[in-house]
């Protein structure tokens, strides 16, 4: 494993390199719920402990995939106000989740250091929305570092711990799907697994009543101010020579960007890289703003630096122009890329924009990510559309199945978050005449779906409630949850069972039913959907790519009518046209046998 | 010296796992190496770009025009990244489509295979060949990524020695798989030294 090398150096992604950062630092507790772009911090820690459980050795610190980003952060905060160093990570929207920890732990603070990881997504690659999670910090009152490099992933991870433990707070690193998933070269330092327990020590001041929570907000500003006395020696802030003229600031990925354009194009400039942008070092930065007359504030998403920047030359009476979004194609909205600060940067220095290069002539087809051959949520969405009213309503959520939005399925009409299935299917079923039916994952159902469970069964709401239970968090790569047999760790764990909670729950109608068979997941949707007040369907099958796929199907040629049922109402990609002959790739096809139920006439056989 | 290679095709198809090793071969001969990868949703059966930057570089991402290479498991999915290839580049591509549902569906039309390697080659130096199927006969479809390694290895673009390439392929595969991984990797320069 790359991040237990005991070499001077390994080749790291960024995410790799936290965890490094943390082996280094004697980290104690981990906790998270996956999340592109954040998951490889936790299977890294968790490929980790499970080497050294699954040699009955002690791995010197405790992980743990928690339910949701909320219980994650309470259970690390535990372990830090008893004396041990934590790390949480999660992707951005996860710290919504834990807000309500959030902002009240940055009060009580901790002992052991706190890294919280927010990994943000420029661009939504892999999420329903681009939030900076700068402003967490800034609402919070936390420290934020933001490396650029997984470099500075690593070091600032071990900073941070120190930061900490220096401040008693927590501090946030934000990430993005930039520096999470770039790989590069980081020098590393002896690790420290040393196994301890912690002890809490009880305080009154730790019991966030009214009267404590105001003594302890000033507390945290005070903290405030240090922390911004620590970020004007801190050495992740520091300004690079590169021949005067224009004062260029910027953070996170933006700055290798404006590295390489500014190096490349020979174009003057003096770059200040903030490592720590909160608390903004307000005297280096004067001293920046003062020895220029123009400064351009590069930085993705939202104007954060720029905002504080200009409030800074303000009160100062400072007389700098500052430039930053709006200028030279520079935006609020998506990734930046080498392309789009090269054009900031010509318009800066003056100079003539780059030719575009012209993209491919020939007209190419898009190629989104879809539902895998075999994959058992198509099954289900094909028998549910078969028997459902034209007019249902499908709320969905946040996971593989979110992908069933795609034609020819179109079994998702509305999504807000995780959870939000079900709590919108309440809303749905009250307000409209419509039916409903809901979905979402069983990593899900744990995370957020038992509160609007709970509310449809208490409010008597006429919803069907589909738990696609796949027996495993299977889209940010194939976590266990409480419904698996296995924790982080690798130890045996107690297997909840979704039909076992949902009836607990109070749901009266509970069907359980194998997608993989179409005729019997039609009859368990008929009788859930003819059911007055809250069912739940929990269609179980595991994801396709846990198992072994032995052979592949073939289209018998005689046989088939080219009804194209297959390819135009199922839509498995492993189908395809060869001139006007279906035909199945077999490398893509997965061997479920699904399409034999779907095909009218018997033209589906397994391949001899 | 800077060197810059954008690696695509389509999600499972081992784009990563080639660039990874090329990546290594660059670092363990202490050149710094950067590499932005694609993880997550889009390895769902979507377009998958992942790049390898060496040398004096910031940027894991790559400058439209600014890739000495592209090496892509897919054609239209080389066509795709274009853009990022310097006038007279080398294209290094596999000649087996994968065809989009969306395709299938008759939504979108996947372009005559002729008509994409025309274009391919007239915006850079063209060398495709029949990867899959010099995989299958190393041993296994799963060896595609190792047979492109070995293509790129016949273009005279790495400043590596096709035994360093290969001597970190072999480092980076299972001992079981050795053998069939350097007989993919052979394969595939042989495939390409044969159109120079």
């Amino acid at each position: 494993m790359d991040v237990l090398s005991s070499q001077a150096q390994a080749l790291l992604l960024g995410n790799e390199a936290i965890v490094r950062g943390a082996l280094e630092s004697d980290i104690d507790v981990a906790t998270t719920y996956p999340g592109t772009p954040s998951s490889e911090i936790a299977d890294t820690f968790s490929a980790v402990a499970r080497h050294f459980t699954s040699r009955q050795q002690d791995p010197g610190f405790y992980f743990q995939y928690s339910t949701n980003e909320k219980v994650a952060l309470e259970f690390a905060a535990a372990a830090a106000v008893s004396g041990l160093r934590a790390l949480t990570c999660m992707k951005h929207v996860g710290l919504n989740v834990a807000a309500d920890a959030f902002m009240t732990y940055m009060y009580v603070g901790c002992k052991g250091g706190h890294v919280i990881v927010t990994a943000d997504d420029p661009s939504c690659h892999s999420s329903q929305n681009e939030q900076d999670n700068r402003y967490y910090a800034k609402f919070g009152h936390a420290p934020l570092l933001e490396p650029s490099t997984a470099q500075e992933a690593r070091d600032m991870t071990m900073a941070a711990f120190d930061l900490s433990e220096e401040l008693r707070l927590p501090v946030l690193l934000r990430m993005t799907t930039r520096t999470s998933h770039v790989r590069g070269p980081v020098t590393l330092g002896p690790m420290n697994l040393t196994a301890k327990k912690g002890h809490f020590d009880k305080d009154p001041l730790m019991v966030t009543v009214p009267a404590v929570a105001r003594q302890l907000h000033p507390v945290l500003l005070e903290k405030m101010e240090r922390a911004e006395a620590l970020a004007e020696d801190s050495p992740f802030n520091r300004v690079e020579e590169m021949g005067g003229g224009t004062g260029i600031v910027t953070s996170g990925a933006a700055y290798n960007y404006v590295r390489e354009v500014a190096e490349e194009l020979s174009i003057p400039c003096s770059i200040l890289k903030l490592g720590m942008t909160h608390p903004l070092p307000r005297n280096l930065c004067r001293d920046f703003l003062r020895d220029h007359r123009r400064i351009l504030v590069v930085e993705e998403l939202e104007s954060f630096l720029e905002e504080q920047l200009r409030a800074l030359a303000q009160k100062e009476e400072m007389d700098v122009e500052i430039l930053g979004k709006g200028f030279g194609g520079l935006r609020r909205i998506y990734e930046y890329d080498v392309d789009i600060v090269e054009r900031a940067l010509r318009a800066l220095s003056g100079r003539e924009e780059k030719p575009p290069l012209a993209p491919a002539s020939t007209a190419l087809p898009p190629r989104p990510p879809v539902l895998c051959p075999g994959c058992p949520h198509r099954a289900t969405y094909y028998a549910l559309k078969q028997v459902a009213p034209p007019d249902t309503i499908y709320p969905t959520d946040i996971g593989c199945y979110t992908l069933g939005k795609a034609p020819p399925l179109e079994m998702a009409d509305f999504l807000l978050c995780m959870g939000s299935n079900v709590g919108t299917a309440c809303g749905f079923s009250q307000t409209t005449d419509q039916k409903v039916v809901s979905f979402m994952g069983d990593s899900t159902f744990f995370h957020a779906g038992l509160p609007g469970i709970v509310n449809a069964v208490h409010h008597r709401h006429d919803c069907v409630i589909t738990v696609l239970d796949n027996r495993t968090t299977a889209m940010t790569g194939h976590q266990p949850h409480p419904g698996t047999e296995r924790d982080g760790m690798g130890y045996e764990a107690q297997m909840l069972l979704v039909e076992d909670v949902v009836r607990g729950l109070g749901v009266e109608h509970v069907e359980v039913v194998n997608p993989n068979n179409l005729a019997k997941t039609r009859e368990a949707f008929q009788r859930a959907l003819a059911y007055r007040g809250t069912s739940v369907v929990v269609s179980k099958a595991p994801c396709r790519l846990l198992l072994s796929t032995r052979g592949s199907f073939e289209v018998v040629e005689e046989k088939c009518t080219q009804c194209s049922r297959c390819i135009q109402e199922f839509g498995c990609p492993a189908f395809y046209y060869d001139g006007d002959r279906i035909r199945i790739n077999e490398t893509l096809c997965s061997a479920c046998g699904v399409c034999t139920q779907v095909c009218p006439s018997g033209a589906i056989r397994r391949k001899k | 010296m800077k060197l810059r290679l954008q690696f695509t095709g389509v999600g499972g198809q081992g784009v990563l796992t080639g660039a990874n090793t090329l990546a290594k071969a660059f670092l363990s001969r202490g050149e710094n190496v950067l590499m932005s990868e694609v993880h997550g949703m889009a390895q769902r059966g979507g377009s998958v770009v992942c790049t390898v930057c060496v040398g004096r570089v910031y940027s894991p991402l790559i400058a439209d025009g600014a890739a000495d290479a592209l090496v892509s498991m897919e054609p239209v999915e080389a066509l795709r990244s274009i853009a990022k290839l310097k006038p007279g580049g080398v294209v290094l591509t596999d000649v087996n489509p994968v065809i989009p549902a969306n395709v299938s569906m008759g939504y979108h039309q996947y372009p005559p295979l002729d008509a994409v390697l025309e274009e391919l080659e007239s915006r850079g130096t063209l060398r495709s060949i029949d990867a899959l199927a010099l995989a299958r006969q190393a041993g296994h479809a799963i060896t595609k990524n190792i047979v492109m390694l070995g293509g790129l290895a016949a273009t005279d673009l790495l400043p590596l020695s096709r035994e360093e390439l290969l001597d970190t392929v072999k480092a980076n595969v299972p001992p079981a798989y050795v053998e069939m991984n350097e007989e993919a990797f052979t394969l595939g320069y042989r495939a390409v030294q044969a159109q120079r």
